[in-house]
């Protein structure tokens, strides 16, 4: 690596740039806020609440809001709150998870179809155009129709497998125009194999849209596990979010007026993922010098 | 001029299509025989029949329908010649009218929500982006809705829409789509039932689907009036209108092949809308494919959408080349 010479210190330059505008950007400093406080709340809530199982019927049904009991309880005298804290939980988990593979999976393809070109990059091109016409959430049903026992780490890695074709396309583009740079000519010449000069010369000169990519797939595995719950194909045991949803409707909270049950879980879904987003707008504009409001 | 272009760029179309058939086909195929657990002792084990006899009968019935008897090879085309005729088996919720007729009875229902939600929200959506780019004050007002639009989920705008409207005032119906007290017929009155048990599905897919595309169309109209066409044009004097309208032209592709993008994210959202006022289309469908362990109703499901999906990218695709110039002459454009 005789090119990185000067690198250390320029890298601090720009790193400690994007961090001044970083803090100073509301999109980005709110929608962080908000995700890193339920977040806190997922990871905190259930040890302070300290109940063996967030289904376990607690008091009496269908009382509203109070200050015992913050959320109200279900038609069964469950703590819609306990629910709520536990459920935000298994929601960040999936997203994380699924997301996750989701990105890793994206990354391979995108690089490797990016880098490499040719039939390789033909052969992964159509397979992630098959993948991306294939309507997931149906591909998803299926599977876990099947599966018996469900759990959020395999419905998780399932969602992570059907949902990275867009992402990887989006690597695969970027690849492509950092492929010809001097830099990288500069690398294989120095004889780098592909996979140092894709992990050392390629995607840290891409690492904030890969993170930007990240937080996408993860707002957007989240909504796809939660429908999925919805739907009735959610963990079998535990509860999450999109299950306390299918609860209410399923036991008439709507028609009960019991609006308590089923207004936190999806507000909570709608926060999580929105702040998610948010937060991705004010990172492009932290990243890309053209968007910035000077 | 130019044709070949644009045969070369369906031909890649339709092999693309023509592949995610086979593969959608094989994973159906698949699923059921390769996944832990045995299909047919689910299915004896939900009936709850206690003679022996009885159980024996079923269990060769079941293992006949889905041949496994026969070699794996076999198996296979059976199941391709099967799906030529139409034949996707025999539901088990609705014994014994075959899947193909309760799919097709549930298909209009959804088709009706999906096909007017879809077109109106993406074209409001996109004509309140392109309106709002670049506006201060409805900048700041469009762009917050439409986020916290597409971060919600379908099913919970739903089942709001649902309370609020529906059991708090009282305006609309919550379920079913059409009264019970009604016979289906061609009669004023009962498409006005129709009509008012369509309207809050309608909206609740309607409004979801909007964030999204005014985000996108706002994004793209800025990047088009940074560009240097823009530019140009401004700094010849041509009015602001007209520069608009230029980008907006620009704009709208991308767009396109977004929604295409967005098929799954669509069908998806309707299911579940579906669901929360068991509206009877194929989510509804599906959820009772689920809770009745009917697997040939819930694969059947699973090839009509597939092949839905398909149909309306291949449309997609049609309208792209109609619209972007440079797909017909043959310079850049659009890509497979």
């Amino acid at each position: 690596m005789t090119t990185t010479t000067t690198l250390p210190t320029e890298e601090r330059v720009v790193r400690r740039e994007a961090l001044y505008f970083a803090v100073r950007n509301t999109k980005l400093m709110i929608g962080f806020g908000i995700v890193l406080f339920l977040l806190l709340v997922g990871i905190f809530g259930p040890i302070l609440a300290n109940v063996e199982d967030p289904n376990e019927y607690v008091a009496a049904a269908m009382l509203p809001p109070s200050s015992e009991h913050w959320f109200g309880t279900t038609t069964f005298g469950q703590d819609v709150f306990t629910q709520f804290v536990y459920g935000l939980r298994t929601t960040f988990v999936a997203g994380a998870l699924g997301g996750g593979i989701a990105a890793v999976i994206a990354m391979v393809i995108g690089f490797v179809a990016g880098y490499r070109g040719g039939w390789v990059d033909e052969i992964l091109n159509m397979l992630t155009n098959v993948v991306l016409v294939i309507p997931t959430l149906a591909v998803l049903l299926i599977i876990n129709a099947y599966l018996g026992i469900r759990s959020v780490g395999v419905q998780a890695l399932f969602i992570g497998l059907t949902s990275w074709p867009w992402a990887a396309r989006s690597i695969r583009a970027q690849t492509f125009s950092l492929r010809n740079r001097e830099f990288v000519d500069l690398a294989r010449l120095s004889g780098m194999t592909t996979r140092k000069i894709i992990t050392r010369e390629i995607a840290p000169n891409m690492s904030s849209y890969l993170f930007m990519t990240f937080i996408l797939l993860f707002g957007g595995s989240i909504l796809i596990a939660s429908s999925l719950d919805f739907i009735g194909l959610g963990p079998t045991e535990g509860v999450s979010l999109g299950l306390m949803l299918q609860n209410s409707t399923q036991w008439s909270a709507l028609q009960l007026g019991l609006w308590w049950w089923f207004v936190p879980p999806g507000a909570g879904i709608t926060a999580v993922v929105g702040a998610l987003y948010v937060a991705n707008v004010g990172l492009d504009e932290v990243f890309n010098p053209k968007l910035r409001e000077t | 001029m130019g044709r070949p272009h644009v045969r070369r760029y369906f031909g890649r179309k339709l092999l693309i299509y023509g592949l995610t058939f086979v593969v959608a086909v094989t994973v159906n195929w698949m699923i059921p025989r390769f996944m832990p657990g045995d299909p047919v002792a689910s299915m004896l084990a939900r009936a709850r029949v206690s003679q022996p006899a009885a159980v024996e009968a079923m269990r060769t019935y079941y293992t006949n329908l889905f041949g496994f008897d026969q070699p794996i090879w076999q198996q296979y085309l059976n199941f391709w010649g099967a799906l030529f005729q139409g034949d996707f088996g025999i539901s088990i919720w609705v014994f014994p009218t075959p899947v193909a007729d309760v799919i097709l009875a549930a298909v209009p229902y959804t088709l009706a929500l999906m096909i007017p939600s879809v077109l109106l929200s993406y074209w409001v959506g996109n004509r309140f982006g392109a309106f709002a780019a670049r506006r201060k004050l409805l900048d700041n007002t469009v762009l917050p809705v439409g986020y916290i639009l597409t971060a919600t989920p379908y099913m919970w705008l739903a089942v709001i829409l649902a309370w609020g409207l529906g059991v708090v005032a009282g305006w609309f119906p919550v379920a079913g789509g059409y009264s019970f007290s009604l016979q289906p017929s061609w009669s004023w009155e009962f498409f006005l039932d129709l009509l008012h048990h369509w309207i809050l599905p309608f909206l609740s897919l309607f409004l979801v689907a909007l964030g999204g595309w005014a985000i996108g169309m706002r994004n793209m109209i800025i990047y088009e009036l940074e560009s240097d066409y823009s530019n140009y044009l401004s700094a010849l004097g041509a009015p602001s209108r007209l520069i608009r309208r230029y980008a907006y032209r620009n704009a709208i592709l991308p767009q396109i092949t977004g929604l295409a993008l967005q098929l799954g994210v669509l069908v998806a959202g309707a299911l579940v809308t579906e669901i929360v006022f068991s509206y009877p289309g194929l989510g509804s469908l599906i959820l009772k494919a689920i809770q009745n362990q009917d697997f040939f109703l819930l694969q059947g499901t699973f090839m009509f959408i597939v092949i839905g999906v398909l149909v309306a990218n291949f449309l997609i695709d049609i309208v792209y080349v109609l619209i972007d110039p440079r797909t017909r002459t043959g310079m850049a454009g659009a890509q497979a």
